[in-house]
């Protein structure tokens, strides 16, 4: 019986529900640590106080460490430098000033409070249409126009498809700027040892190795004097991933305290001085020819990406990821794209679920039904004419499509919500005055990509493959370690499932090793729907060494052909008869009786495997029915659909939970969530209070149906499907209500859809 | 503020003489002082819910009350749920449903609703999900908590029946 596909119960969850977990906060320091941030967007610094008995520390201070500055070798990328600590002038509200240590974190942020930073205000530009007008304050010296990517593209013959087309199609979308809003803030914890001169760094990241990198090398020490610990993480969604300043001051501090010290986030600092994303204007044109088949596409696309460039990524994560996959799961050879990084004295952006996904979906599936109208199609017609169906496709920016279920999927959904009795409920409430609207997304999701993906982006990091070390023991029992860094998506399960059947054990016996520099081989984390593909991958690859051995082992001492030696139920047996030995008795002589092996076999059991994929694209339909209360403004979900396909499901409850989960934030995203910022560049929503994340009352049931398309794209035949959820809800209820307010005759193609625009656009359509 | 004062805290059944100041939050004391870290702190303003403890009958946010002000009450946290390595039902639900995904929202969710399951044992479907809303997940879109208490609440009718 086989391990993978089925709905165990997790084994990272026992932990978790004794309130036995481990996470950063839960560590004890000698030294706190409360920064000083700035209360203006755009100004230049001119003193900052000591107040007595204050320790405080400043650029001046942490002189000799450098500032983070991510690289991108493309798209007329202009590098921008951060101080971890202001220098000479900040930009934007909530930027890190200065650190002040102190024995408690109550008397840290007495003192912080006494610190007076004098700032000279300097005109600050918000919005990014502001930011590239003539005029506008730079930035950043060195950007002109406040651009830091500008990036084109245009295939050859887009020109003339577009001049033929028998109707073009233009649609303007707007994403507000959102906070992935993982529930335990920052946290970073830094210890230094007398006898080593180590420093250990625990914080809350995805990404342990790569800030074992770049803060050692920020600080000029040895990586091997750094260890990154991520213990228990909770949550992330992307937010997690990128190199914060803090974790650098951090380490810094423990160095030159010679002690521990340690600093956590509250909720203010994270929904101001945290990453922020999604801040996003496209505007959109499709050529259709007279069959409504989309022949050509254009797209200019703005993503306002605060005040630095975030690292490893940099600030051409959005515009770069938006620019390569607009067309989605479409069939359009001919486009063009001008897609720009703007700089703004607002937070940084950086990678939140889903990415620029999200809107280009929303932006894509606005066009299809705005030209399914004019067409007089129905919603679903149209898709069915321009969805990919035969595979591998090489897109028109060249990505590689693999094997999967676009017109599948999206039948499956519609089958699934039986919209014809929707329809004709519709109608009948349309009657009553009520305002009901259906609205689908399809889409697709690059996931598990390896390094030629990030090279492609020209990147001058490119993470992308995953090492997996196994090893079993004297003892029998199985440790793989990983460099993805799992803070909440069950891959200590899911991975035992995988290494469980390769060797014919129980995923109980197999213990997954992440988040510890010293314990795990370098890799790159856990972010990009990659995990489960690369490092599931890995771990597959490395456990089929582990069987090539046992099986080896097996051979000698059972006197058979290792090929003839099945691994299974713990035992080691030829196949077809009753000569056996149990795997622990292989282990122990692995290690402890070398010589029964006569030289064929080596002694140990440890092995490695590395993976490196070229990158799957899993795919989803999501429906949304809704309730349009045109009176208020208010949004309500009826119901929610996916059909989803990812492949081979490794745990169908691990995966369903993934889904749920994107779908509760598409959903936020959607309706609700929403950084506001003032013309002086202040936060207006600093609290949970203001912010809404949503709770249990405004998520509905979320239906699901699995397709499962086996690619060869990935070793273990799974797709990564960790933001799926996130990317096709807001495009589904944006949808939904443009149908409902059809009767209306008006539209809107902005999230968060909240009542305030609803009835914006309700007004608007009245006054015609 | 600063000047220190003695106080017990009785926590899971258990007496804690610590001296804190008195604008030490119930949270800060039950976790550094104590040692209780699985309540967590997500928002420090009341309105996520990870910090949530049952103070006598009653399930309340430890951010929003002073150490001195649970002097002389029982204080239940995550940590005494279980009986040795005999998990409390709601656990053993919350891993069956899959109702956690990081895990730093659960062991407030999970004296929310042990809470509500001991005060109001025959709670609809329609007032779990009205009391789930008190708390704030952000992995898992609430759809397996919900299932995790409502399931857990019709056991605890069965049993009773």
């Amino acid at each position: 019986m086989s391990w993978v596909g089925r709905s165990i119960r997790r084994l990272e969850d026992p932990v978790l529900v004794r309130g036995d977990g481990r996470f950063t906060g839960d560590l004890k320091a000698a030294n706190w640590l409360r920064f000083v941030r700035s209360p203006l967007a755009s100004g230049r610094i001119v003193q900052v106080s000591r107040p007595e008995g204050a320790d405080v520390f400043t650029c001046a201070e942490l002189v000799e460490v450098k500032p983070i500055r991510p690289l991108l070798h493309k798209f007329n990328y202009v590098p921008i430098s951060q101080p971890v600590l202001a220098r000479d002038v900040v930009r934007f509200v909530g930027e890190p000033i200065a650190a002040v240590v102190a024995a408690t974190q109550e008397q840290a942020e007495d003192l912080a409070d006494r610190v007076e930073v004098e700032i000279e205000p300097m005109r600050a530009v918000v919005g990014m249409q502001d930011a590239i007008a003539a005029g506008a304050p730079r930035v950043h010296g060195e950007a002109a126009d406040n651009v830091a990517v500008d990036a084109n593209f245009k295939t050859p013959g887009f020109d003339v498809a577009m001049a033929s087309a028998h109707r073009r199609i233009a649609i303007d979308v707007r994403s507000h700027r959102q906070n992935a809003l993982p529930l335990e803030p920052r946290a970073a914890h830094a210890a230094w040892d007398r006898g080593s001169g180590r420093v250990t760094l625990t914080c809350t990241t995805q990404t342990p190795h790569a800030m074992r990198t770049a803060i050692a090398e920020l600080i000029g020490m040895g990586e091997c004097d750094l260890r990154v610990i991520a213990p228990d993480v909770g949550g992330g969604f992307g937010q997690k991933m990128s190199l914060c300043p803090e974790f650098v001051v951090v380490t810094w501090l423990a160095r030159w305290l010679r002690s521990s010290v340690a600093w956590l986030e509250d909720r203010r600092e994270n929904l101001i001085a945290c990453f922020h994303s999604r801040d996003q204007r496209i505007a959109l044109e499709g050529a259709f020819d007279s069959d409504a088949k989309l022949i050509a596409l254009s797209a200019d696309i703005l993503a306002n990406v605060g005040a630095y460039s975030c690292y490893p990524t940099t600030c051409g994560v959005e515009p770069l990821m938006a620019m390569a996959e607009m067309p989605g799961p479409y069939d359009v050879r001919e486009y063009a794209c001008a897609s720009r990084a703007v700089l703004t004295h607002t937070c940084p952006m950086a990678p939140y679920r889903g990415v620029s996904r999200p809107v280009i979906t929303l932006a894509i599936e606005r066009l299809m039904d705005k030209a399914a109208a004019a067409y007089g199609l129905d919603p679903t017609d149209i898709r069915r004419r321009n969805l990919i169906r035969s595979f591998p496709y090489t897109s028109a920016t060249g990505l590689m499509l693999d094997q999967a279920s676009y017109v599948e999927s999206m039948d499956a959904a519609v089958k699934a919500t039986d919209v014809a009795a929707f329809r004709d409920r519709q109608a009948q409430m349309r009657a009553q005055g009520r305002f009901l609207g259906f609205g689908l997304a399809t889409f697709c999701e690059r996931t598990g990509y390896g390094t030629p993906a990030f090279a492609a982006r020209g990147m001058e990091i490119t993470p992308g493959w995953e090492t997996v070390e196994m090893a079993m023991d004297p003892s029998g029992s199985i440790e793989a370690r990983i460099g993805a860094s799992p803070h909440g998506q069950g891959l200590r399960t899911t991975l035992a499932q995988i290494i469980a059947d390769e060797l014919g054990t129980s995923p109980h016996r197999v213990k997954i090793v992440h988040g510890d520099t010293d314990r795990t081989p370098y890799g790159w984390g856990t972010f990009a729907s990659r995990s489960l593909v690369i490092a599931g991958g890995a771990a597959l690859l490395a456990a089929r060494k582990v069987r090539a051995k046992l099986t080896a082992m097996a051979g000698v001492l059972l006197e058979a052909a290792a090929e003839d030696i099945v691994l299974e139920a713990d035992v080691a047996r030829v196949a077809g008869t009753d000569r056996a030995i149990p795997i622990e008795t292989l282990a122990r002589a692995a290690y402890h009786q070398a010589h029964r092996f006569k030289g064929e076999v080596g002694p140990g059991i440890a092995e490695s495997a590395t993976y490196d994929p070229a990158g799957t694209f899993s795919n989803a339909c999501h429906v949304a029915l809704v309730e349009v209360d045109v009176e208020t403004g208010r949004v309500i979900l009826e119901n929610f659909l996916v059909a989803e396909d990812a492949g081979r499901l490794i745990n169908p409850m691990i995966a369903d939970g993934q889904i749920h989960g994107g779908v509760a934030q598409g959903i936020a995203n959607a309706l609700l969530e929403e950084i506001v910022y003032d013309d002086a560049g202040n936060i207006l929503t600093a609290t949970l209070a203001d912010y809404l994340p949503p709770t249990a009352c405004e998520i509905p049931a979320i239906e699901i149906c699995h397709l499962e398309t086996l690619a060869d794209a990935s070793v273990t035949r799974a797709k990564g499907l960790g933001e799926g959820g996130a990317i096709g809800a807001p495009a589904a209820i944006l949808n939904a209500i443009n149908d409902a307010l059809s009767p209306l005759g008006v539209s809107i193609n902005e999230f968060p859809a909240t009542p305030r625009r609803i009835r914006e656009s309700v007004r608007a359509g009245a006054q015609r | 503020m600063t000047e220190k004062v003695d106080i017990t805290l009785n926590i899971n059944g258990r007496d804690y003489a610590v001296r804190v100041e008195p604008r030490r939050t119930l949270v800060d004391v039950i976790r550094d002082d104590c040692g209780q870290t699985g309540t967590h702190i997500g928002c420090e303003h009341g309105v996520c819910g990870a910090c949530t403890i049952i103070l006598d009958d009653e399930a309340v946010r430890s951010c929003l009350m002073f150490a001195v002000q649970a002097q002389g009450r029982r204080i239940r946290t995550v940590e005494g749920l279980a009986d040795g390595d005999k998990l409390h039902p709601l656990q053993t639900a919350f891993m069956t449903h899959h109702a956690l995904q990081c895990g730093f929202c659960t062991p407030g969710f999970l004296m929310l609703a042990v809470n509500a399951l001991e005060t109001n044992p025959d709670m609809s479907d329609d007032e779990v999900l009205d009391l789930l809303a008190s708390n704030l997940c952000r992995c898992t879109g609430y759809q397996n908590i919900i299932k995790a208490v409502r399931s857990t609440a019709a056991e605890m009718r069965r049993a009773r029946a």
